[in-house]
């Protein structure tokens, strides 16, 4: 049992952690995007790189994108080396990161427990354990009981439509308070003289021939040696100025929250099959989730059948929720590429990077991707961790395909 | 919940329908002289705007009939439905 099972309880709310900037003519780097990847990103081009002369730009407030919507499942046990990598890289970083950023994050190792419901998905599962056992990655294949015995509250009666068949389970998975995350690298990335700027859309890139040499925005053009996007849902949407075109499609994902409750669940719990998943948050309201709207979309709120659909699923697994009432529903909107996995790296403008692509589950790499983007952003050559999410793998066909254990999972 | 006038049957609820994404996205017409780059073109990059779009839907739970629709991707307002084959109307 972790601290927070123990005695629930949030940090104090700060004061204020970072001063507004205005923006100036011309930085090194310019971050389109202050959602956790961008202020990440930005954090390890200081730390790592001595790159200070830079910019985040948002056009919104800080980390009101999917990094404040978002329901914070962090785990690392993806199928592919390619994605172990990269997610592994992240979790070990998590395991630090209130150290590094010298402030509270509430990242919890509870577990991630990953339900199986049918034959092909214990096949699937425990292929998957394998898989990440090989990679050095924690993950154990549960039986029905021994699912029961991390969650309890799980109804794994034989009876239901799609009975229990098993599980995997990752123990060092978990969660963290998503907005403490985001304001924890603002407040470490403007102390190493970062500019945080918000309120500042980008409105088109600026470019001299086949160059990248900065943004327009509605606050005037600012200019830039080098411009790394971390724009989410909205990357098409910045690109288009470009008339760069990026194989991904913008759709709504919603959360949910009931109102506060007794701690019942120690764990995080998500089901492809019957596609839901939960988790209790500190404060004790459940926190669930399930897949993408079914259209590309940009309003950022919900479908309601979605959520009606994730609601009898969850209930179907936990009776006990079926006396829970909803809180609040909200939408956040992800950027889904053709095989589940993001994309990072160099594009064919030079001074130009991406970092995109994550759809449904980039809040977990975000220690892991800002690392990695920055030092590809440093270096002008992809971080081997990045090199197979290159945008260049949708010509040569060498996809990375996660659609199982990316599904509804985040 | 979206409301989508199939022309066929008129106004249903979204949950009649499947979605098929961009609409008007042919086929190579000669599949063994396309490059790698027109092919991963055709198979993986689509349109992603904020605005009006074009985009197919499949009534799976009525008359089982392909055909497209003009929806604007924030408000969701629909502002044209047509059978395959007719080629896109401009939105007003
Ligand atoms: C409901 C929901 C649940 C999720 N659950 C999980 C989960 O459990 N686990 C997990 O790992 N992931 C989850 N995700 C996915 C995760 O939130 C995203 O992959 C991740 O947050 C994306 O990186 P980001 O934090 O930088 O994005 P964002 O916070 O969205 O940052 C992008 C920023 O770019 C800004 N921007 C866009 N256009 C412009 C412009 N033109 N100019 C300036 N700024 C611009 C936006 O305003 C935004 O602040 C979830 C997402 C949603 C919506
Ligand atoms: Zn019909």
């Amino acid at each position: 049992m972790s601290e927070w099972q123990v005695t629930p309880r949030l940090p104090e709310h700060p004061d204020v952690l970072w001063a507004e900037a205005e923006p100036k003519a011309s930085y090194d780097v310019v971050i389109v995007g202050a959602g956790g990847h961008g202020l990440a990103t930005a954090y390890y081009l200081a730390k790592n790189h001595g790159i200070t002369n830079v910019a985040v730009v948002e056009r919104g407030w800080l980390a009101g994108g999917n990094m404040a919507r978002n329901t914070t499942i962090i785990r690392s046990n993806y199928l592919w080396d390619e994605s172990a990598g990269i997610y592994e890289h992240a979790l070990k970083l998590w395991e630090g990161l209130e150290a590094d950023l010298d402030c509270e994050v509430a990242f919890s190792q509870r577990g991630v427990l990953n339900l199986a419901h049918s034959l092909g998905d214990v096949r699937e599962g425990r292929r998957r354990v394998n898989a990440n056992q090989l990679n050095g990655v924690d993950a154990q294949w549960l039986t029905p009981d021994e699912v029961q015995k991390v969650a309890p509250i799980l109804n794994i009666s034989t009876d239901v439509r799609y009975p229990v068949l098993g599980g995997t389970f990752q123990p060092r998975a978990g969660i963290a308070k998503h907005d403490w995350v985001a304001w924890g690298y603002a407040r470490a990335a403007h102390a190493l003289g970062v500019d945080l700027i918000q309120g500042c859309e980008v409105t088109g890139v600026l470019r001299d021939g086949d160059r990248v040499v900065g943004v327009d925005t509605v606050r005037g053009p600012i200019r830039a040696g080098r411009v790394a996007l971390a724009a989410a849902g909205h990357s098409s949407v910045v690109t288009s100025s470009l008339g760069l075109r990026l194989p991904l499609q913008s759709f709504p994902l919603q959360a949910l929250v009931s109102e506060l409750l007794e701690q019942v669940l120690d764990t995080v719990v998500m089901s492809n099959a019957v596609h839901v998943y939960v988790s209790q948050a500190h404060k004790g309201e459940l926190v669930m989730g399930a897949g993408i709207d079914g259209y590309v979309g940009y309003g950022q709120r919900g479908s309601f059948p979605v959520i009606e659909h994730q609601m009898a699923a969850a209930i179907e697994l936990f009776p006990i929720f079926a006396r829970a009432h909803v809180l609040r529903t909200w939408g956040g909107i992800v950027d889904v590429s053709p095989d589940a996995s993001p994309i990072v790296g160099l594009t064919p403008y030079a001074g130009l990077y991406v970092n995109c692509g994550w759809g449904t589950g980039g809040f977990k790499a975000t220690p892991g991707i800002g690392w990695v983007f920055a030092d590809t952003i440093a270096n002008d050559r992809p971080h081997p961790l990045a090199e197979p999410f290159s945008l260049a793998r949708f010509d040569s066909g060498a996809l990375i395909d996660e659609h199982g254990a990316a599904a509804v999972a985040h | 919940m979206l409301r989508i006038p199939c022309p066929w049957c008129g106004l249903r609820d979204e949950t009649e329908f499947s979605y098929g994404g961009q609409a008007h996205v042919a086929y190579p017409a000669e599949p063994s002289t396309v490059d790698d780059d027109a092919w991963a073109t055709y198979l993986f990059y689509r349109d992603n705007p904020k605005g009006w779009f074009a985009e197919r839907w499949m009534h799976r739970a009525g008359c089982q009939r392909w055909f497209n629709v003009v929806r604007h991707t924030v408000t969701y307002e629909i502002a044209a439905s047509y059978p395959p084959g007719a080629s896109r109307p401009e939105p007003a």
